[in-house]
């Protein structure tokens, strides 16, 4: 076989608890992401993903903690983002145990950023985050703070320009399909992924398993992301692992 | 069991690689760059995690490192285990970011991994094919985490241990006599890493 599709559960964590939270059974406290985290690992999830919404200093310095603690309970890849600006943002994460950070807001403030820590750590371990909306047919902007404000930027132009300053994989996020579960843009995933030599993760919008199948064979993404339809029990990791099989796509867990 | 020495020469995901090792059993695992420490270990990991050449330097900033393992590992022959970066460092040298000398244990160049087919992407990046030849020690086949843009080339394809594909056959493990080295992350693979690493444990030569 080739490289698996990997099937990545996005946790949004603020001041070190989980926002949404699956209904794992036996779990002590579903609010707590190491907990959430312990669970998504022995259910074989292929990474795991940690958005930190926290608005306070105090909810960071909670999140390097939550980070120190999965990292001791959890075999398998951790990306941190939120709130990551510079490269002393991203160290401090990955010697807590962060394998990747994705870098949002910086990667259009300051895409240099990008190239910076790409320098010091590696691009292995730089995900740089793509949020964008449909302006025109064919054609997306980026937008930040959470999809309220334009900033004018090709999200196409601005894609190549991230992995050509050396981030190691690109999180697509149709902001416009965000919580819609109606699926993930995947023209906009196409045009992306088609256009960068890295790979590129699907975000935003999946309310079934055909989403996640589509965001492959037609949004040409080696990852698929999502939220709702783990935490909220509607499919399992494995039911998500064998829709991919069952499409004919490289998948674990058979 | 005796002393594990976590080499740490600035690079990367030692914590990682510790809960694993302690996770797979690990009693005693010293997190050091310190050659006396090197001296009086049982059993040696070498992580590596960014570039070849930002760990090779890394390494050899380290006074007195690369000779307490060469004398530990080559002239005692404890069990040596190098991860990602940490395999790569095992080759005669690296080309990303100019040519860099590595330790030159297993004779071979670290390479840019170039498809043919442009739809392969890289980083080669999650999970994949693990396939143990029939004389590799501590590597069973089986799914792997990958993470990685360049590859090693072994000048002697009787020390690649196991292989994987990525648009092309590519080395998954290498290793001779006491030395291994894992291109996938036994600390970030679950089950199958955990596995491999109490196997590393227990190994005896």
């Amino acid at each position: 076989m080739t490289v698996r599709i990997r099937v990545i559960p996005c946790l949004d964590v603020r001041d070190g608890r989980v926002v949404k939270g699956v209904n794992f059974v036996d779990l002590k406290d579903a609010g707590d992401p190491v907990e959430q985290a312990r669970a998504y690992d022995a259910a074989g999830a292929d990474e795991l993903c940690f958005l930190d919404i926290s608005a306070s200093h105090e909810g960071r310095g909670t999140l390097l903690d939550v980070v120190r603690r999965t990292a001791e309970v959890c075999f398998m890849p951790l990306t941190v983002g939120g709130g990551v600006r510079s490269v002393e943002d991203a160290r401090a994460l990955l010697l807590a145990g962060a394998d990747k950070v994705a870098v949002n807001s910086a990667a259009v403030s300051n895409p240099q950023v990008v190239r910076d820590i790409a320098e010091k750590m590696g691009s292995q371990c730089i995900v740089a985050s793509v949020d964008a909306r449909r302006v025109e047919p064919g054609q997306w902007e980026i937008f930040t703070h959470g999809g309220r404000c334009a900033t004018g930027i090709d999200a196409l132009a601005h894609a190549v320009r991230l992995a050509e300053l050396g981030a190691g994989e690109l999180l697509v996020t149709s902001m416009d399909g965000d919580g819609t579960r109606a699926g993930y843009d995947l023209e906009l995933t196409r045009a992306i992924a088609d256009a960068v030599p890295v790979p590129v993760v699907a975000s935003g919008g999946v309310g079934t398993l055909q989403h996640l199948v589509e965001g492959v064979t037609q949004g040409h993404a080696s990852a698929v992301l999502a939220a709702s339809i783990f935490h909220f029990g509607h499919h399992t990791i494995a039911e998500a692992q064998a829709a991919l099989r069952a499409a004919g796509l490289p998948a674990r867990g058979q | 069991m005796g002393t594990l020495a976590l080499i740490d020469y600035g690079a990367g995901n030692l914590h990682s690689v510790a809960n694993a090792l302690k996770a797979a059993g690990a009693a005693d695992v010293a997190i050091t760059a310190d050659p006396a420490t090197v001296r009086g270990a049982e059993r040696i990991v070498l992580p590596g995690v960014g570039s070849f050449r930002a760990c090779s330097e890394g390494l050899r900033a380290c006074a007195g490192l690369e000779a307490a393992l060469a004398e530990r590992v080559l002239g005692a022959g404890v069990p040596f285990l190098g991860i990602c970066v940490g395999m790569q460092l095992l080759a005669t040298r690296g080309v990303e970011h100019g040519i860099t000398p590595g330790l030159g244990w297993i004779p071979g160049e670290v390479r840019l991994i170039e498809p043919a087919d442009s739809t392969i992407k890289v980083p080669h990046m999650g999970w994949n094919d693990v396939r143990a030849r029939s004389h590799a020690p501590l590597v069973a086949s089986g799914e792997a985490y990958f993470l990685h843009s360049y590859h090693f080339v072994a000048d002697d394809p009787a020390h690649v241990l196991a292989t994987t594909s990525h648009g092309a056959e590519l080395a998954a493990a290498v290793g001779r006599g006491n030395i291994v080295g894992t291109q996938f992350h036994p600390e970030k693979s679950q089950a199958f890493g955990l596995a491999l690493l109490s196997r590393f444990l227990e190994w005896r030569l």
